[in-house]
């Protein structure tokens, strides 16, 4: 079994798994990072967003050979060292946005890269970054507000 | 087990450190409540909604629902804490477990008596029976928008109202003053005239020690503080950091991991498997052949997932593999030919043949919607550990006492041997309902000492559902000189739950509503709103044909129909003026307007469509709701946000077909959902009318088809009679 090393939320993990397997399940049963979702498998839902090297991606269809020496980030380490919550946290729970709330850690993910990239986004870019991430509580309107608040923020 | 002979009661006592308790439960024969038993969580329970007041002044609320995003602890919460005069910042709930003692009573006592007025001297009987009937159902339901109406006006508030009497007479007596003379705020006891104030921990062992009020004074809405408040959710933070728990995530020692396969044509079962390739797949420690499904158990998920893709498995023939979607249409149309006007009768009012034969003309027009699939964000799933005869199960349920029960039975161990572990569900909408996924788990698990996690794919979690059924409808309506109806005239396939839900709002004098059936082996499963979506479309959407050929704006001629419910006609006038219904719209744009009472609460919606690109896209909708009275008005508007993206989702994409015996569809990339880029802006204004509390998760979900499918028509003229819609266009050519 080969060995990968990369650095999840800062810190460096070493893990022996067979390298094809998807760093969605890495994370969650060898790591025990559990805040990262399953939805579909086949990258059409967003549940299991997580950024490599800040780049957003959808961890269920990235093979853990692609994050070797990268840095990963997933929901557990968007929070600041002292547990302040990240403005994109914030903004979630000022605008009340998760329902049965499974699919919402993609979604932070997604808008957490977004607004790092480009502060101060349009519905068109909000559109473009979020509609890879499907809630099945059709938060849309909130998670859009709370986008737009953050961006304040 | 005693006879239950005695009418519901309100139980009080002191338990463990000094913390009262007091509920709102039933009596069985005896009186002494075994309160301290219910606390430490073994021995008998009798009490099924409940409050705890601890030394350090706290509040916990027992909350007997499951959390699945509609916001159900912190409402009922609300509703008791509001009672209560208690401190907000210092109540907190927990959630019950799943046991008898909080069978859904209030729940299965509305279910069966509605609003039927019982005579006094009846009632003591009938709250006996109905909990029993309750509790030989397992009824510990999430679902049917029941919360809200049910526990919590008929337990919550209650529990915390005599919780406060008691600590209120408590400090009456001990401090000398009439108990008129204390006012409760905050979790203190004030008499202002002495400036006394103490908390209300301090009267706990003294109110211990009276009889619980029979009636406790509930208040009226001008003295709610918390209730008819937005206040923000408890389940929320944890949902934005990752830690809050579903049934996925639940993690145990030695646990490994399941994949699992059914048979694609639903009711087949094995009659070969062949592993010789699987079995020596990387990290494959078991392959079950279970006949109903096949299991593929490994040291992690993938690992199944991946071997059970290898298998070779041929399933028995069921006599289904040759049924196409176009059967069971046909097979419905078929049998409503074939019932001559004769079926199970819904509604029958008036004469309706007469009422036809002397109308001016008749119009008749037939619909249909499609199989669905419940899609929950997560996948379905169960944790189960079986050992010495004792059974433990992590699952998100929407019924854990049926499951507990129905595990007891089927795996022959005594129901306190089986505990079933609530976490957080991903989505419900109907599905979780259903027991399969968590009896799949248990007999998984039967073959190993140590737990077994069963993660369903995306692909299972679709063709292996419970399904919205197909149907088809049927309308005649008699028409006066004015295009008004007279009669109307119904057949419809399908006939499941609410009974109510093939009823109209108006009111028309003849009417005849009757259904029949088709067999066909796609199982039933209810799905957010159960009957009313395809009621709600067929009914709506005719209603509308009839206002086009009466020559009559659509809202107008509801309002016609509506005269008789000054209710209805508030809450479709609401949203026709929020949406300025009657304004000049650009070409490619149309307006649409439905109305669908259900689980209690009235909503009209209004969809603004834009039919200028390839697709139907919904532009805005304006939402009016009357629940009766709102209870967390942010939480409901959330609920009703929810419910109509449900519902849009399915009436633009959604579509279940059967090839072949088998379901068509296996994930997001054919069985799509509606995204951020095409959701709509919705408004939602809630009317408190002061009628009976309605529900708030599934009422949102009815009307939106139906609205959508009419701004179509009022775009091009074209009447959408069958669903999905997005690509309408397509029918045209």
């Amino acid at each position: 079994m080969a060995e990968t090393k990369f650095k999840v939320n800062g810190e460096e993990r070493v893990v022996e798994s067979d390298p094809s397997t998807p760093l969605l399940w890495v994370l969650r049963e060898q790591l025990k990072l559990n805040g990262t979702k399953f939805g579909c498998g086949i990258a059409q839902c967003g549940a299991c967003t997580v950024h490599v090297d800040g780049a957003p991606v959808r961890s269920c269809s990235t093979p853990l050979a692609a994050a070797a020496g990268a840095e990963v980030t997933t929901i557990e380490g968007v929070a600041a060292e002292d547990g302040t919550r990240h403005k994109v946290q914030a903004a979630w729970i000022e605008h009340q946005v998760p329902q049965c709330g499974y699919c919402q850690s993609g979604q932070i993910m997604s808008a957490v890269a977004l607004l790092r990239d480009n502060p101060d986004p349009s519905d068109a870019d909000i559109d473009d970054a979020m509609r890879g991430n499907i809630c099945r509580c059709g938060a849309y309107g909130r998670i859009r507000a709370a986008i737009k608040s953050a961006a304040r923020a | 087990m005693g006879k239950w002979t005695r009418r519901g009661f309100i139980a009080a006592g002191l338990v463990g450190g000094g913390v009262l308790a007091v509920g709102v439960g039933i009596r069985e024969g005896q009186r002494a409540p075994k309160l301290a038993g219910l606390v430490t969580k073994d021995g008998e329970s009798l009490v099924n909604v409940w409050v705890k007041l601890a030394p350090d002044n706290t509040v916990t609320a027992i909350v007997p629902h499951s959390e699945m995003g509609q916001g159900v602890f912190t409402s009922m919460t609300q509703m008791l804490a509001d009672e209560m005069d208690a401190d907000w910042d210092k109540v907190t709930f927990e959630q019950a477990p799943a046991h008898e003692g909080y069978a859904n009573y209030p729940l299965g006592r509305e279910f069966i008596l509605g609003d039927t007025k019982v005579p006094g001297f009846v009632q003591d009987s009938l709250n006996g029976g109905f909990l029993r009937i309750a509790q030989s159902m397992g009824l510990q339901i999430t679902g049917g928008s029941t919360a809200v109406r049910f526990t919590g006006m008929g337990g919550m508030r209650i529990a915390g109202a005599a919780a406060r009497e008691m600590i209120v007479k408590a400090a009456s007596k001990y401090w000398g003053v009439p108990a008129n003379e204390l006012r409760t705020e905050k979790s203190f006891v004030h008499h202002d005239e002495s400036g006394r104030s103490e908390p209300y921990s301090s009267f706990a062992a003294r109110a211990a020690e009276y009889a619980p009020p029979t009636q406790p004074t509930l208040k009226t809405p001008d003295q709610y503080k918390l209730m008819g408040t937005s206040l923000p959710r408890f389940d929320i933070p944890a949902k934005t950091d990752g830690t809050a728990e579903f049934g996925i995530d639940v993690d145990l020692p030695g646990m490994k991991y399941a994949a699992v396969m059914g048979p694609p044509v639903l009711g087949a079962e094995t009659a070969r498997v062949d592993d010789t390739y699987a079995a020596d797949m990387p990290g494959v420690v078991k392959i079950l052949d279970k006949g109903t499904f096949v299991a593929v158990v490994a040291d992690g998920y993938w690992q199944a997932e991946n071997a059970i893709r290898q298998l070779e498995i041929e399933w028995t023939k069921t006599g289904a593999e040759t049924v196409n979607q176009s059967d069971i249409f046909a097979a419905m149309r078929t049998a409503i030919e074939e019932s001559g006007g004769k079926g199970e009768k819904d509604v029958a009012i008036g004469n309706v043949s007469r009422a036809n034969a002397q109308a001016a003309r008749v119009y008749e027009a037939e619909y249909s919607v499609p199989f669905l699939a419940h899609a929950a964000m997560e996948p379905l799933n169960a944790t189960a550990w079986v050992r010495d005869g004792q059974i433990d199960l992590w699952s998100g349920l929407q019924n854990p006492l049926a499951v507990r029960d129905e595990i007891a039975g089927a795996f022959d161990v005594k129901k306190d041997r089986v505990t079933v572990h609530n976490v957080m569900l991903g989505g419900g909408f109907g599905r979780r309902a259903m027991p399969d996924y968590p009896m799949m788990a248990v007999e998984i698990a039967s073959d190993f000492d140590h737990p077994v996690k069963m993660i369903w794919s995306r692909e299972q979690d679709t063709q292996q559902d419970w399904f919205r059924p197909a149907s088809v409808s049927r309308f005649k309506a008699g028409l006066d000189e004015n295009g008004l109806p007279v009669s109307w005239d119904n057949m419809f396939t399908e006939k499941h739950d609410p009974p109510e839900a093939s009823q109209i709002p108006y009111k028309i004098d003849n009417q005849l509503i009757q259904y029949t059936n088709a067999e066909h082996h796609i199982r039933f499963g209810p799905w957010r709103s159960v009957d009313h979506t395809q009621h709600g479309f067929f009914i709506e959407s005719f209603v509308d044909e009839l206002a086009d050929q009466a020559g009559m704006d659509g809202y107008e001629y509801r309002r016609k129909l509506l005269t008789h419910s000054p209710r209805y006609t508030a809450v479709l006038d609401a949203a026709a003026k929020a949406a300025n219904w009657g304004r000049e719209l650009p070409e490619g744009r149309g307006l649409g307007i439905a109305l669908v009472d259900s689980f209690g609460t009235v909503v009209a919606q209004v969809v603004e469509v834009d039919v200028t690109g390839p697709e139907a896209r919904v532009v805005h909708v304006w939402c009016a709701a009357d629940p009766g009275y709102a209870m967390n008005p942010d939480g409901f508007v959330a609920q009703i946000e929810s419910g109509i993206i449900y519902g849009l989702t399915a009436a633009l994409y959604g579509d279940i077909t059967i090839e072949d015996g088998a379901v068509a569809q296996s994930n997001f990339h054919d069985y799509p959902m509606l995204r951020i880029d095409q959701a709509p802006d919705i408004s939602v204004e809630i009317i408190n009318s002061g009628a009976k509390i309605g529900g708030g998760g599934e009422p949102g979900t009815p009307p939106i088809a139906p609205a959508l499918a009419n701004a179509v028509f009022a775009a091009t003229g074209v009447r959408v009679r069958s669903q999905p819609i997005a690509n309408f266009k397509e029918g045209l050519s």
